[in-house]
């Protein structure tokens, strides 16, 4: 992989009246009991480290608590750490001064905020404008460059109402809109979608997705929702109590879960429309039988009925150049659906 | 025994010291100062003389249409509208036409005065939270101690007159202009400030681009406090020399003219209801993106 477009190193923050006396010991490995009740500090962020390549979605996933939000803040240091790195395209934005940070913010990271965030008192024209608008562009120029957007997030018509007057769905979509409307390369979305109703909250997910497949924005989203972050990411950290737990590919995430509770997390999600052909064939480069050709990108619930009547009850698998990677049977797809904790003696999923 | 029946007082000649010394020091205070100080509010003094000869000098029908108009551009509403008109009428026909234009001048020059000093002082105070511990109680002070108390230091400083009027209207009408800037900049939602933020907008963009058009709703309500506690002293204010509709009311209270009084009473009633109904109006129409959603 090419050098990460941001890398977050040994990054902790520590909350309470004396962080900075504290964060030797954390360092050494001072337990969260430990600091509690002797030093009366608390864990926000415990040694942080990710690599966020360019141009992908990297979901930051964890329940409440778990220090996401805190952690996409310190990207465009909205809170300041306790120490680490957090460097953005070879510079380190922690030792960004005021000056340098304010253009950081207007020109390479904005951000889409849970609450949405919005100004109540300006339209959603305004609104859209907003971040051309504090980087100094005329309010005229500022619109008519934001139009664009407004538009691609499903929302002209409404340039001249005011926040009051949208659904939650359509308030993200005017976040959305600001948040692109500064052509910054990098998209922080802080639970964007977590306020929305399921049905609408697909649907954000499928205009954000839409708008990837075309600007390729290096993108960061927190979310606490699983099935979110294996749908829109392209890789998964998954955090607790202030520390990663487990990061990488979703697909490996799932097969090969790093300890009990990313197990449990994974229990309640729909394995069959998750898991893809790629992960569980057996790599090959002959077609060699005679069942169908199908994607590696298909998920296992499509390919099941195609698989269970071919009269081999197996099928090759191509990529996107129609070439032959790999080929899989009925039993490996009927394996890999098994949850790992059914204990039925499926060694595939076991798990460690 | 005697400790618990007498309390034990300071003595009577020290505490006739301590009184003198204050006295005396602020009698040096005033001498050296009160002239710099004089000059230093002449510019005030012009601009209400100014104010108060124009009200009075231009004749009433132009008044009365140009308190429509302002009442009408305030308000967008003809109701206010006529009970304007027919207000001043019934001000002018009952005799009290120039007394009311003084307290009309004094009335709006105060407040000008408390607006450019209480917004930013209010804004100042929201930045820190040890501005705020230090000013409270001196507002607290302003508001509840007895204008006749603040009076005495403002008559020894500067005399008798407009200005010193003036003055104390000002310290009892400036603190919910403050107070309430101050809050209305802190209730200002944390996340709207957030998104500035994150935004890259700088201190001046997020003063003016945030805090100060979400805050707008508190800081009006403290404009219109501040009116109406300014036409609240106006009696107090005339007994040092600040014509208008005080001054017959002081005059009906030593010779018991109760009619006297209660015409320029109601006048300034009136011109309070004005005031209040149009700036709450305009206050609510600034706020047209909150149509619709109740507000408190």
């Amino acid at each position: 992989m090419t050098e990460p477009k941001i890398k977050i190193e040994n990054l902790y923050k520590i909350f309470g009246p004396n962080p900075k006396s504290v964060i030797g010991k954390v360092q050494d490995g001072m337990s969260k009991q430990e600091l509690l009740e002797n030093h009366g500090h608390v864990f926000g962020l415990k040694d942080i480290n990710i690599d966020i390549p360019a141009k992908g979605v990297s979901v930051i996933m964890g329940l409440s608590g778990s220090g996401k939000s805190t952690l996409i803040r310190h990207i465009n240091r909205l809170i300041d750490p306790t120490s680490g790195k957090m460097i953005v395209d070879g510079d380190d934005v922690l030792s960004m001064d005021k000056d340098q940070l304010i253009e950081f913010r207007r020109y390479k990271a904005s951000m889409v905020f849970q609450k949405f965030g919005l100004h109540v008192h300006r339209t959603v024209a305004e609104n859209a404008a907003y971040g051309l608008i504090v980087q100094g562009k005329p309010v005229s120029e500022a619109k008519q460059l934001s139009q664009k957007w407004i538009e691609r997030v499903g929302l002209g018509g409404f340039e001249g109402h005011y926040p009051s007057q949208l659904s939650g769905g359509m308030q993200q979509r005017v976040g959305l809109a600001r948040a692109l409307s500064t052509d910054a390369e990098i998209l922080l979305m802080d639970e964007a979608f977590s306020a929305l109703d399921p049905l609408i909250r697909t649907d954000m997910q499928d205009v954000l997705l839409g708008l990837q497949e075309e600007l390729h924005k290096t993108i960061v989203f927190i979310t606490h929702d699983l099935d979110e972050a294996l749908r829109i990411g392209d890789n998964i950290a998954i955090l607790r109590d202030g520390a990663v737990i487990q990061q990488g590919d979703p697909q490996d995430i799932i097969m090969h879960p790093s300890d009990d509770y990313i197990v449990d997390f994974i229990q309640d999600i729909n394995r069959s429309r998750v898991i893809r052909l790629k992960t569980l064939m057996t790599p090959s480069t002959s077609a060699s039988d005679s069942g169908p050709e199908l994607q590696h990108t298909m998920n296992l619930e499509l390919a099941l009925p195609k698989i269970a009547n071919s009269a081999s009850k197996s099928a090759t698998v191509v990529n996107e150049k129609g070439e032959v990677v790999g080929s899989i049977s009925l039993d490996q797809i009927i394996s890999g659906i098994t949850r790992p904790d059914v204990d039925t003696g499926s060694s595939e999923t076991r798990y460690r | 025994m005697d400790f618990f029946t007498k309390f034990p007082v300071m003595g009577r000649q020290d505490l006739r010291d301590l009184k003198k010394s204050i006295d005396a020091g602020f009698r040096d205070f005033s001498r050296e100062f009160g002239e710099s100080l004089e000059t230093f509010f002449e510019p005030l003094l012009w601009f209400l003389v100014w104010l108060e000869k124009l009200l009075v000098a231009t004749p009433w029908p132009i008044i009365i249409i140009v308190m429509a108009t302002l009442a009408w551009i305030g308000s967008r509403s003809t109701k206010i509208v006529i009970g304007t008109v027919l207000s001043f009428l019934a001000i002018g026909y009952f005799g009290m036409w120039k007394d009311t234009m003084s307290t009309l001048a004094i009335i709006s020059v105060s407040t000008i005065v408390c607006i450019t000093a209480g917004i930013p002082l209010g804004i100042f105070m929201s930045r820190s939270d040890r501005a705020q511990a230090v000013i409270t109680p001196i507002l607290d002070i302003m508001q509840t101690i007895p204008a006749f108390v603040y009076l005495i230091p403002v008559v020894m400083l500067l005399g008798i007159g407009k200005v010193p009027g003036l003055l104390a209207v000002c310290i009892y009408a400036i603190p919910p202009i403050v107070r309430l800037t101050n809050l209305g900049i802190r209730l200002v939602e944390k996340e709207a400030l957030e998104a500035a933020d994150a935004f890259g907008a700088n201190y001046r963009q997020k003063l003016f681009g945030v805090q100060i058009p979400l805050a707008l709703p508190n800081i009006f309500a403290g404009v219109n406090q501040t009116i109406m506690m300014a036409l609240s002293m106006v009696v107090i204010a005339s007994m040092i020399g600040v014509a208008g509709l005080g001054v017959p009311v002081l005059r009906s209270i030593s010779n018991q003219y109760l009619a006297l009084g209660l015409m320029n009473g109601l006048a300034i009633v009136a011109l309070a209801i004005i005031f209040d109904r149009v700036s709450q109006q305009y206050g609510d129409r600034l706020q047209k993106h909150r149509q619709g959603i109740k507000h408190d």
